[in-house]
């Protein structure tokens, strides 16, 4: 503070900084500011004492309110769960035929449900819901279901579960191996006819023949498949295990099968339904009309 | 007027008399202040002998401000200005405006629950904010337009700290009095007379705040329903909350803190000292005229010694911020003018030629001492500076009502989904789907036309629409001053290729509004 001195112009005190030439007056606050300025110690004073302040070894003082942030996140979560639980509610009441009627609790169930699928489903089926062929997980978002796709198919599916062990009511479908039981020629045969089913390649009398002798009683003279037994579709584009000639003779020979777990007792009813919804939503989801007879998933004894 | 030269010692203390730092403000002048070419900016205490030394003090003692009564073209126009401003600050959330049975009929609301801003025909929605952005870039380049040419005006006239702390200055007078009266209550001890009206006074302070504060919530919703339910106890916490803090406030700022807000809080003057010069119409004091300061006696005495000025102090008794103009331009003067309205009258009184103080620019203040004739205010105003402002302003002006007349009131926007980017399907077509985002933005349903072009064979559902009912174009309803979010799939037979396509909105009305959003869609590549 070597270079106080008097302004001459105003008769105000410098500080005693220059720079290149410019000073600064050390003009005196106003007396409110003053107080002002004590008031704010005075409130720090309180704070410290009412809230938690002081860094302590391993954590700060609590203060006296006892507030934490954790007990304020504990609560706002709390709260959440509250608004959430009218929902939750109104969708344990209402049965899953019924819930395309109320369209803004669809909505809720689909959201609901895509919170849901991102914890629990995503770790297979993918966080857009498209599966993987290479790992014969299931895409979600298609027109093609191996068990039914409208919703009460899709809840049935996740409550039992496919091929799971221990559960009597369990989706379940065995296609037997085919090793051994064809030379090359009926095998190569066999596989033009599974391919000629969706136009990729020409029919031959060989091929049919052997399908409709081995294949045809599960999966259709046409290859339409067949929903009840869980034999998936021949004739359309869509393939589980790939569409390559390779995919084809190693699906008849050694047959992969996926398995799916039951999520009854896992997750509560109520997020099954929303998963359900959601799952439906993708784009894909079908009506009841047309799986109506269907008899796994009949729905005559709802009202 | 005051005799400075036998300045009354003990008994009754005369109250016109400023003084300041102990001593009166009328002193023999040590600095003969003449027409140098820089006095009129250099110019600092003549009664003061230069300093050297300050006592050492943690803060500056607050002078209280007793500005006196005046008439004069300038008080009126200042009250012309604070009825006016008054008016439109309480009248407005009561205007109504018929916008039909889906729009509120307010002229002027802010509805933040349904984040809508209307204004008259103009309703403006979050992602046309650019407009709101404009309008302030047009009220910042208007305030440097005002500013340029005729100086600190908004301070003066139209600020509404300048506004409110007028009328708690009035209420001051009509309660206690005008100056010599309010100084003699300040300096009287607390008997139980002074309590009363102190008491009466601040109430009336608190119900000017409680009225601030109660029409400025009116603007965020529907005037006549939330006056009713604030009365009724039924309005909104929030509502009494910002009542609350905009009571506070006006009392605090309008009525106790006044000139202190302009001298240490507001960044606006310093904002426009930079933005002054030479150049600009400001209230000024010409010192070539008034200096040396002499009263009528003197200058009767010994004539030609002595300039105009004969120190009677008005101008500093009425000035609203206690500032004396005479000391040159500085950061406490608001440029009200009211010290133009009170030497004038002075002047008149003592015959001597209006004008000592005025509205002029330094520039012309040196051309005039050096004995040329004045230049006409609106030469002034004919400054290449203002007139590029002007052109500014009104440029900026001319676009936003030009972009706010073409804007269309139907919208759209599309965002495909990412993950998965497309889908098979069983019959070997490829689906790919969208968010669309249809906005309506005008006061009732419309029936709008989504519609897919240049994606040949391509058909479209979406979430309410069944796959049964696929077609090229669809139709939905959007609701009245909303956006709807509908969720579309477009599917195209085998064999489809990426490529960019549109999706096309139409409204279904005489107006037929449309947009284009070029999109993408994806296919497989080994396809």
């Amino acid at each position: 503070m070597a270079n106080k001195r008097v302004d001459e112009p105003t008769g105000t005190e410098t500080v005693g900084h220059e720079w290149d030439g410019i000073e600064e007056l050390d003009t005196p606050l106003p007396r409110w500011w003053l107080w002002t300025f004590y008031l704010t110690i005075i409130f720090a004073i309180g704070y410290v004492i009412a809230y938690p302040a002081w860094p302590m070894i391993d954590r700060a003082t609590a203060g006296v309110l006892g507030w934490s942030s954790r007990g304020d996140l504990a609560e706002d979560m709390s709260a959440a769960e509250m608004a959430r639980s009218g929902v939750r509610e109104q969708l344990a009441r209402v049965s899953i035929e019924r819930l395309p009627e109320d369209s803004a609790l669809m909505q809720q169930a689909v959201a609901g449900g895509a919170a849901a699928f991102r914890v629990n489903c995503v770790q297979c089926h993918g966080s857009g819901a498209a599966g993987s062929q290479e790992l014969g997980y299931p895409n979600l978002n298609d027109d093609d279901w191996l068990w039914g796709g409208d919703l009460k198919a899709i809840e049935y599916t996740l409550v039992h579960g496919i091929r799971q062990a221990g559960d009597d009511e369990t989706r379940t479908s065995v296609m037997p191996p085919f090793a051994g039981a064809f030379d090359s020629a009926q095998l190569d045969a066999l596989t033009d006819h599974v391919l000629a089913l969706s136009g990729k390649a020409n029919a031959n009398a060989l091929g049919a023949q052997l399908y409709a002798d081995n294949c045809a009683a599960c999966h259709g003279s046409g290859g339409e498949g067949d929903r009840a037994l869980g034999a998936p579709t021949l004739n359309d584009a869509i393939w589980l295990r790939g569409s390559s000639r390779e995919a084809i003779k190693r699906q008849i020979l050694q047959p992969r099968m996926g398995m799916m777990p039951k999520w009854e007792g896992r997750l509560d009813p109520v997020t099954i339904k929303m998963l359900a919804a959601y799952v439906h939503s993708l784009g894909g989801g079908e009506d009841f009309v047309e799986v109506a007879e269907d008899p796994e998933v009949e729905v005559d004894e709802q009202p | 007027m005051s005799n400075p030269d036998d300045p009354k010692d003990g008994g009754e203390r005369d109250w016109s008399v400023v003084v300041e730092g102990g001593k009166p403000k009328s002193n023999e002048p040590v600095s003969s202040a003449v027409a140098e070419p820089e006095a009129a900016t250099r110019r600092h205490e003549p009664h003061e002998p230069p300093r050297t030394t300050v006592p050492e003090k943690l803060y500056e003692p607050r002078k209280q401000v007793h500005n006196k009564r005046i008439d004069g073209p300038f008080r009126r126009f200042k009250w012309f200005v604070m009825v006016v401003t008054l008016a439109i600050y309480y009248v407005t959330p009561w205007l109504r405006w018929d916008r039909g049975p889906y729009a509120p009929d307010q002229a002027v609301l802010v509805d933040l629950a349904n984040r809508r801003f209307y204004m008259f025909g103009i309703e403006i929605w979050p992602h046309e904010f650019y407009f709101v952005a404009g309008l302030l870039i047009m009220a910042g380049i208007g305030l440097f337009l005002v500013t340029s040419a005729v100086g600190r005006a908004w301070c003066g006239y139209a600020c509404p700290q300048t506004v409110w702390t007028d009328l708690f200055q009035h209420v001051d007078r009509f309660i206690d009095g005008d100056r010599n009266a309010r100084l003699r209550l300040d300096a009287a001890p607390w008997t139980w007379g002074k309590v009363m009206r102190r008491a009466f006074k601040w109430s009336i302070y608190a119900l000017i705040g409680l009225v601030t504060g109660g029409a400025w919530i009116l603007y965020f919703a529907d005037a006549p329903t939330l006056f009713r339910d604030f009365f009724a106890g039924e309005a909104a916490p929030v509502a009494y909350i910002t009542v609350a803090v905009l009571t506070l406030t006006t009392v605090t700022l309008g009525g106790f803190m006044r000139e202190q807000v302009c001298i240490y809080m507001c960044p606006w003057p310093r904002i426009q000292t930079a933005m002054l010069d030479e150049k600009s119409l400001i209230v000024t004091y010409k010192d070539w005229r008034g200096e040396p300061r002499g009263s009528l006696k003197k200058a009767q005495k010994k004539p030609g010694e002595f300039g105009d000025c004969i120190d009677c102090t008005q101008c500093v008794q009425v000035c609203p911020t206690g500032i004396d103009i005479r000391e040159g331009p500085q950061i406490g003067c608001i440029t009200c003018a009211l010290c133009i309205d009170a030497c004038d009258r002075v002047m008149k009184d003592i015959g001597r030629p209006r004008g000592l103080i005025d509205y002029a620019t330094l520039e012309d203040c040196e051309r005039e001492a050096a004995g040329e004739t004045p230049r006409p205010a609106w030469r002034t105003l004919m400054h290449p500076r203002n007139i590029a402002y002007l052109l500014i302003w009104g440029g900026i002006g001319g676009a936003l009502l030009f972009a706010l007349g073409v804007r269309t009131h139907t919208d759209l926007t599309v965002a495909p989904d990412r993950n998965p980017p497309f889908m098979l399907l069983s019959d070997g077509s490829v689906r790919n789907s969208y968010t669309l985002k249809l906005r309506n933005m005008e006061s009732r349903p419309r029936d709008m036309e989504i519609a897919v072009e240049g994606l040949p064979g391509a058909i479209m559902w979406t979430d309410t629409i069944n796959r049964t009912a696929a077609a090229p174009t669809q139709t939905v309803t959007v609701p009245a001053d909303q956006v709807r979010t509908v969720r579309a799939y477009v599917a195209v037979p085998e064999g489809a290729t990426t490529r960019g396509f549109f999706f096309r909105l139409t409204s279904l009305d005489e107006q037929r509004e449309t947009d284009t959003v070029e999109t993408r869609f994806d296919a497989p590549e080994d396809q």
